[in-house]
């Protein structure tokens, strides 16, 4: 008789319960603070992921191998580094949601190293600017973001020479 | 798989989050790579990183600590990294994270020494 294999992300998800079991066993007070915290999280995360399974679903519609080719793909050239950059700025969103995008679009012949500056730029969001200037100024929150795009262009350089 | 990684991630904040104040000291050479590396084991929303960076740095924590912690906490992910791996490879996720730890690093020292300058 054949048995199925579990699959990977059941088991660790079964793996999560039980450390959540654990825990409650151990402190029913830690153990709800950790599902408090769970639950705001899920909160926050449910209308960013909602957005991006609709830009997933409206780049399927419009976005063919073809035109992913030309601006992002191979011979897409530098104007294909500045369309990662502001679309990794342009889509904000938790890596868990933004890695099945982005695998999607490697499919439709994404570069890699395009792949790497997308999700190397995710401390760079306007939304998130004005909370980032509040507590340590608008210099530095400009010259953060400045730096992590260059040092973006650098990582996906040396990901992209090393993973193509 | 996201509900898993969730219900990680919530799990792992609160028990470090206690020992942020007493692992950032204000060391200039251990502060930015203690700071990465706290960042790389907390992973979740950038804004919450600033939130947690910004009360640090009220409470003391040099600027090297907390921007090497809030880069790292947005680009380099320990609980992420099954997830990136299974969806765009072993290499590339280990490269990434990799090279976004160190940068996190060079980049809150770029910052402090070009604030200073400012």
């Amino acid at each position: 008789m054949k048995v199925k294999k579990i699959p990977n992300q059941w088991k660790f998800l079964i793996v999560v319960a039980a450390i959540y079991l654990t825990a409650f066993w151990l402190s029913e007070d830690f153990f709800w603070l950790a599902m408090g915290d769970f639950w705001k999280t899920l909160e926050k995360v449910l209308p960013i992921i909602g957005l991006v399974f609709f830009i997933m679903f409206f780049l399927n519609l419009f976005l063919n191998p073809e035109i992913i080719k030309k601006h992002l793909g191979k011979d897409s050239g530098w104007k294909g580094w500045i369309y990662a950059v502001i679309g990794s700025i342009a889509i904000s969103g938790p890596p868990y949601v933004l890695m099945p995008m982005i695998s999607d679009l490697r499919k439709h012949g994404m570069k890699t190293e395009l792949a790497a500056v997308f999700l190397s730029n995710r401390s760079v969001q306007p939304v998130f600017l004005p909370v980032m200037a509040h507590y340590f100024g608008l210099t530095y929150a400009i010259l953060v973001s400045f730096l992590i795009i260059i040092f973006s262009v650098w990582n996906g350089w040396v990901v992209g020479k090393y993973c193509e | 798989m996201i509900a898993g990684i969730l219900l990680l991630i919530s799990f792992l904040n609160p028990i470090f989050q206690r020992y942020y104040p007493k692992i950032f000291t204000g060391n200039y050479f251990w502060d930015p790579i203690l700071g990465a590396l706290a960042g790389s084991v907390a992973f979740g929303i950038p804004v919450t990183s600033y939130i947690a960076g910004g009360e640090l740095l009220q409470k003391g924590v040099s600027l090297l600590a907390v921007t090497a912690f809030i880069l790292a906490w947005a680009t380099v992910g320990l609980a992420m990294l099954p997830i990136e791996i299974k969806f765009l490879g072993r290499r590339f996720a280990i490269l990434r994270n990799g090279l976004n730890f160190i940068n996190s690093i060079v980049i809150a020292i770029l910052v402090t020494i070009i604030l200073n300058f400012l």
